[in-house]
């Protein structure tokens, strides 16, 4: 914890432009003569960094530490409905077993749900080293009030050091509401997490709306916790064997009741689902009409691929939101993945940077995609995808 | 029935530009507006008042130019709304943000159902509306797609999970983000535009709050600390092609075909 502090004498005509132009987001004021930091200040340091010289300084201030040797462990939140276990789990069992050898930590799973006690015995074979049960009928159904209770239980029994929880909507509502309860810090869809020897978990996220990316870490509270999309790390192989423990755990009645009644479950549609697609064709805004995507279909079709592009295609209507790629769409993984007239921001390429083969054209040479694609390839979709297209079929016919 | 709804100011993001040389983000001269998917919550509520009676407030954190976000709500429709804003509360992360909201949540009284959108294009967290839930003692459903009844004390919604759509009853006071799409917002009437310019805005600052500890709010009051940013990585494993169409489209045909696409 800390504060900012402006050394009023060294601010001056020539550089205090400089100074209110630095912050990204405009918390820095001048007024009578006084410079002062408002609300809008994300305390990201960039006017200590990057300001002029001596300007803003940043002060620590002394806070109650945590006692860190008293929480040991990684967790994993395991993410299913009606005990259907969702595979984003499994990518964090092995992110966590990572995380985890740095630092001699067991692995932890908590289970919350019932009638899973069976299923529960399918995750020591990805190397969790104890998996939590918490099954009663109540428990069936996601409600908010019980699961935190069942979840608030575990952190107290257990003390783990960190909690990775899937950024599913069911994960997204929870982490919040445990991390509250426990006045810690939680990060959302974190793209890549690191351990300290000192056991603080680095969470790294894109951030601030910017082509910028976020160390984020929570030194002064436990447990710490993360969310991570699906399709962000790597599932461990199952193993035939298994090492762990199953230990089933006890909730007092009263913390079993609920505001909330589940009347239906009704299961989607299954659809196409671009998470699990092996050849996507994405598009950017160099697409600008319904019939500009005649020939991305086109192509799809050759490379048995499926479309999908970024946000600004999504907001123009041009592709449905359930196919727009990263931090606020879907993250995918493919065998390849071609983008068409995408400029490359953070927000899109954390959501396609882990898949095997990235081609990208783009007119300008200079476009940030082509710091991420494999396969960067300077020149006009107009011109060359209909190019290609040809090549394709004339090579299918002889 | 009396409905809140938290609203934030964010930042016309298409218009977010990054220094290629320092990797300092440049904001000059850029927009603000109302974070969009809240633009879906202010509609239900107002939805709803029409159904149901009742008043429809809005609140929210930021500095003291957050206000146009509340005249814009006062433009759609709102009755009151409110901007709590300190210089203590600078450098607020998720969970003293969600604090100092639902602090000030409390000061304006009590509320049958409390709205939020599903995240900020921002903060893009989504875990502001949970965290109030947990702070204000209420339960919450978060994604909602479909509000199917209001009842006396409950209402029936529809939601969306993982693998399936849920249809949960919920007990009042409770909190709910909604998805986007669950109505189209309305635009913003002229007639409502002459009067919302005088329309009084609650102004609320730390020492108004029934918690005035500081170390609760700001930075003080963040457990997550951005330890340092910087940009994203390089893949390293690269090749850049230039040339005519007809070479760059054969090119990429025999890699696709070398790599077994085709
Ligand atoms: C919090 C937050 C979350 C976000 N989440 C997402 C997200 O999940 N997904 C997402 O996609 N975006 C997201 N964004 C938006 C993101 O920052 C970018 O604005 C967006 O990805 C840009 O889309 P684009 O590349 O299609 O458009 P542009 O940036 O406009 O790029 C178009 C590119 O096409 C090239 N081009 C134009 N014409 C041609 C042509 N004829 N031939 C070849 N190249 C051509 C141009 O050179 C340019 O590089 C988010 C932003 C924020 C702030
Ligand atoms: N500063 C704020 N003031 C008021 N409401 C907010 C603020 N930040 C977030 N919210 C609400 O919380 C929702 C989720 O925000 P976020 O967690 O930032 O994605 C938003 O859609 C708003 O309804």
């Amino acid at each position: 914890m800390g504060k900012l502090v402006c050394n009023q004498e060294k601010v001056n005509e020539s550089n205090i432009d400089e100074l209110l132009k630095v912050c990204p987001f405009g918390a820095i004021e001048y007024t009578d003569g006084k410079v002062q930091v408002n609300a809008g200040c994300k305390m990201c340091k960039i006017c200590v960094n990057k300001g002029p010289a001596g300007v803003m300084e940043f002060f620590e201030t002394q806070t109650q530490k945590v006692d860190k040797n008293l929480w040991k462990g990684i967790a994993v939140y395991v993410d299913h409905v009606e005990g259907n276990i969702h595979p984003v789990t499994m990518e964090l069992i092995g992110k966590a077993k990572e995380l985890a050898s740095v630092v001699d930590f067991p692995v932890y799973c908590v289970f919350i749900g019932h009638n899973i006690k069976d299923k529960a015995e399918e995750l020591l074979h990805y190397g969790v080293d104890e998996v939590f049960v918490y099954d009663y009928k109540e428990l069936k159904d996601f409600r908010i009030e019980t699961y935190t209770a069942a979840m608030e239980d575990f952190i107290n029994k257990v003390k783990p050091s960190s909690i990775l929880v899937g950024a599913t909507t069911t994960g997204r509502s929870l982490a919040p509401r445990v991390a509250t309860r426990f006045k810690t810090g939680l990060t959302a869809d974190c793209t890549i997490l690191e351990m300290k020897e000192n056991t603080d978990l680095v969470q790294i996220r894109p951030a601030f709306g910017g082509n910028i990316m976020a160390q984020i870490i929570c030194p002064n509270t436990r447990p710490q916790m993360a969310t991570v999309r699906y399709k962000i790390m790597n599932a461990p192989k199952r193993q035939s064997y298994s090492n762990g423990t199953i230990t089933v755990c006890k909730l007092e009645a009263k913390k079993l009741k609920s505001q909330i009644e589940v009347l239906t479950v009704t299961k989607k549609k299954v659809e196409e689902n671009i998470s699990d697609a092996e050849v996507i064709i994405a598009v950017g805004r160099a697409i600008k009409s319904e019939k500009d995507m005649v020939m991305v279909q086109d192509l799809a079709d050759l490379l048995h691929a499926q479309i999908a592009g970024t946000r600004p295609l999504v907001e123009s209507g041009l592709i449905p939101a359930k196919k727009q790629i990263g931090l606020s769409g879907r993250t995918v993984k493919p065998k390849l993945i071609i983008a068409l007239g995408i400029s490359g921001a953070v927000q899109f390429v954390a959501g396609m940077n882990h898949s095997d083969r990235i081609f990208a054209i783009n007119k300008d040479e200079n476009a940030s995609i082509f710091q991420t694609a494999h396969y960067g390839i300077v020149g006009d979709i107009y011109e060359i995808v209909p190019q290609l297209i040809n090549k394709i079929k004339c090579a299918g016919a002889v | 029935m009396d409905i809140l709804v938290c609203i934030k100011q964010v930042p016309d993001t298409s218009k977010v530009e990054v220094d290629p040389v320092t990797g300092v983000l440049k904001r000059d001269g850029v927009d603000s507006k109302m974070n969009p998917y809240d633009l879906y919550a202010l509609e239900t509520a107002l939805r709803i008042k029409e159904q149901q009676g009742g008043l429809v407030k809005v609140i929210t954190m930021g500095p003291p130019q957050a206000k146009e976000v509340i005249k814009e709500a006062y433009m759609m429709g709102a009755d009151e709304g409110t901007l709590i804003t300190d210089r203590k509360f600078a450098g607020a992360d998720v969970l003293a943000t969600s604090y100092t909201i639902s602090q000030g949540v409390r000061k304006m009284g009590g509320f049958d159902l409390i709205l939020c959108g599903k995240q900020t294009t921002d903060g893009d967290t989504a875990q502001v509306g949970p965290e109030m839930g947990e702070y204000l003692g209420i339960p919450h459903i978060t994604n909602v797609l479909k509000i199917i009844d209001i009842k006396e004390k409950s209402m029936i919604v529809e939601m969306d999970m993982p693998d399936t759509i849920e249809v949960a009853e919920i007990q009042f006071p409770c909190l709910i983000t909604v998805e986007k799409d669950i109505f189209q917002p309305r635009l913003p009437s002229y007639k409502r535009k002459l009067t919302a310019k005088d329309k009084e805005i609650r102004i609320l600052t730390i020492n108004d709050l029934d918690d005035k500890d500081e170390m609760k709010y700001g930075l003080n009051g963040s457990p997550t600390q951005v330890e340092r940013i910087f940009p994203p990585s390089v893949n390293k494993d690269r090749e850049i092609w230039t040339g005519t169409g007809d070479k760059l489209s054969l090119q990429m045909a025999s890699k696709l075909r070398e790599l077994k696409f085709i």
